[in-house]
């Protein structure tokens, strides 16, 4: 299919043309911000624009964008809202983060770091049977993705079984969060309680304080990133999209035409958890450790303010959303580190009421505006 | 009183709210292929009957059956599959699709998980869809999203969506509420085209829509069945009369 002529670059250049111009970007943006973001970065860090604390945290907000991406799709299309994203998240950081500690300092009889420290008893301490698979790669690989998405199976067939629905989902997602950080917290879960995972130095044999690590993890991090979200933006435009849409909003309608909407939901439930599980492995490395705090209840909440501020329904206001709002976050703690909650707060209510689209939206009507006026 | 070559068999059959006795009805039946018409003052039952036939609402007590098989504890799903279409008292259609989207969607084939991933519908289905929207003259809207149709057309849509899902039997609730005359006129012929290859329940106050579609009437009244037969009939029978007065209804 040939492209209409406002979308080829040489043709908006000779028309000189404002609205071309805009139709162009708004056309080209996604994949622009995918070689920003893949390639630019770590263009700029190694012109000495950036620096490595810059890197990181970019990298780290690209697996929070991925957590957003898969909300986005429970929430955003299903239009079920699930408050526990970060607890799957902090599963896969967790399986991550054991496979790094078994490739870390053992102290003892062969026991990682951090869970030796912690330990009451450290003389005759043996290592507990469930740590020792995860010294395999592909073990811990499987389990990044096979415990938040085995999780996300159970749970998500049993609620959706029972047609608990809207905000009741939205309870119950919160109360498992809650009851695994409490678990997760406790020392004789094995699991260093609330110190978490660390002393992390090797990952897959590279070291990971070398800088070429760190680009590394970067780049997969972006990359993967940008996979997802094109993975996702595909699977919304088949069939089982559709079907998201409509369990959103007609979900009776749709039983009523002989779906079984507890099938589409779980999907997108497991689906999302998968993508949030591999947030979080990729997450780990980069920040050297992984606790409980990164599954309490606000920071699945906070998941949910990205998806809005970007605009539900359109996987790219997830990524913006998520990437936007932590990159204001890193800037202004760093200003008025006091004033951020009320900022966030603000930002979060003047969306809901003036952008209900969020900024995607917004940013879809000003082109549209753009087209009409031309 | 049971006629047991009736498509749609519903006998004995109590529900109940909080107490409050919604329907008791010792027998309702439709023959295959039928146009049957049920009218009845606003509370009588008549949604409530469509529920207890569509399984959305379980009966106290009483027996289901749908084409000799019994569906009473039936989940609805199951019941949809079976062949039986409803339309809303309300239209209900997918407001974030499209007029083309909500009909693909209402294809019987792939409901399943794995027919979700397929691709777009087959050219024959393509053709059928886009054969209906004409029909309900919502062709020309196709692409257009369901949530800036009229309320006459959300109807049309949704009757359109039950043309399509192959179901059998259709429970068409209050399919008149706010049309113009010519679309009443348009629908009323449509549901008379799809009776007899299809078992149609229709349910409506417009006594000019259902004098239209020359049918067997049932009049329910608190839950009871008042008096079945031809419109002429019905409404020369004094009950019937003095259950639409006495609440000051139209009759
Ligand atoms: N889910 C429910 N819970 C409690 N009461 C209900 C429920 N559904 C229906 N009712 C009651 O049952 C009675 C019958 O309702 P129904 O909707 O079947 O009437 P209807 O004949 O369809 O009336 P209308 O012409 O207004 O649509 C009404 O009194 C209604 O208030
Ligand atoms: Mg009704």
């Amino acid at each position: 299919m040939p492209r209409p002529r406002d979308l080829v670059l040489a043709e908006v250049l000779r028309q000189r043309s404002w609205a071309a111009g805009l139709r162009w970007f708004d056309y080209h943006a996604p994949a622009l911000g995918a070689l920003l973001l893949v390639f630019g970065v770590p263009g700029l860090f190694a012109l000495g624009l950036l620096d490595q604390s810059d890197l990181a945290r970019l990298g780290r907000y690209c697996c929070l964008a991925m957590v957003a991406i898969g909300l986005d799709l429970v929430w955003g299309y299903a239009g079920v809202l699930s408050l526990c994203q970060m607890m799957f998240f902090t599963l896969g950081g967790y399986a991550c983060g054991m496979y790094l500690a078994m490739h870390g300092p053992l102290d003892g009889d062969g026991i990682p770091r951090a869970l030796f420290v912690v330990s009451s008893d450290p003389e005759g301490m043996q290592l507990p049977w469930f740590w020792k698979p995860f010294a395999d790669p592909w073990f811990a690989a499987a389990a990044v993705v096979l415990i938040p998405g085995l999780l996300a199976l159970v749970f998500g067939w049993l609620a959706f079984r029972s047609r608990i629905r809207g905000v009741y989902f939205a309870i119950i997602t919160q109360a498992a969060t809650v009851a695994l950080w409490l678990l997760f917290c406790r020392n004789d879960l094995q699991l260093c309680g609330t110190n978490g995972l660390t002393n992390f130095t090797r990952l897959l044999g590279f070291d990971l304080t070398a800088t070429a690590t760190k680009v590394g993890l970067y780049i997969v991090s972006a990359a993967t990133l940008v996979l997802t979200a094109w993975a996702v933006l595909r699977l919304t435009a088949t069939r089982f999209g559709r079907l998201l849409l409509a369990v959103r909003d007609n979900e009776a309608r749709l039983r009523f035409l002989g779906y079984d909407p507890v099938a589409y939901k779980t999907a997108a439930f497991v689906i999302a958890a998968v993508i949030a599980g591999i947030a979080g492995a990729l997450y780990t490395p980069q920040t050297g450790i992984i606790t409980p705090a990164n599954m309490t209840a606000i920071e699945s909440i906070l998941v949910v303010v990205w998806v809005a501020v970007g605009g539900r329904g359109t996987v790219t206001g997830a990524v913006v959303g998520a990437l936007a709002i932590n990159l204001l976050y890193a800037w202004l703690t760093t200003e008025v580190p006091r004033l951020w909650p009320f900022i966030l707060g603000a930002l979060f209510i003047l969306v809901v009421l003036f952008a209900p689209g969020g900024l995607v939206g917004a940013w879809r009507a000003f082109v549209r505006r753009g087209e009409r006026t031309a | 009183m049971s006629d047991r070559s009736d498509i749609v068999q519903v006998t004995d059959v109590v529900v109940e709210f909080d107490g409050f006795r919604a329907l008791d009805v010792p027998y309702f039946g439709i023959d295959r292929g039928e146009l049957r018409v049920l009218i009845g003052p606003n509370g009588a039952g008549k949604t409530t009957l469509c529920d207890v036939i569509s399984g959305k609402t379980r009966p106290k007590s009483g027996r289901i059956v749908i084409d000799d098989r019994e569906v009473t504890d039936w989940p609805e799903t199951a019941i949809a599959r079976l062949g039986v279409g409803r339309k809303f008292q309300t239209p209900s259609v997918f407001d974030g699709l499209s007029v083309y989207e909500n009909m693909e969607l209402a294809l019987p084939a792939q409901r399943g998980l794995r027919g979700a991933l397929a691709g777009r519908a087959s050219w024959r289905d393509e053709r059928r869809i886009l054969a209906l929207l004409e029909r309900v003259h919502l062709r020309a809207l196709a692409r257009t999203p369901a949530r800036m149709l009229s309320h006459g057309q959300r109807q049309w849509l949704e009757i359109a969506m039950l043309m399509v899902s192959g179901a059998r039997i259709l429970l068409v609730d209050e399919p008149a509420a706010g049309l113009t005359d010519d679309e009443t006129r348009l629908t009323a012929e449509l549901l008379r085209d799809l009776a007899g290859a299809h078992t149609v329940l229709v349910i409506e106050h417009d006594m000019e829509f259902v004098r239209r579609l020359q049918s067997r009437v049932t009049v329910l009244n608190a839950g009871k069945i008042l008096a079945e037969g031809s419109l002429e009939a019905v409404q020369a029978d004094p009950r019937v009369r003095e259950a639409y007065l006495g609440r000051g209804k139209h009759g």
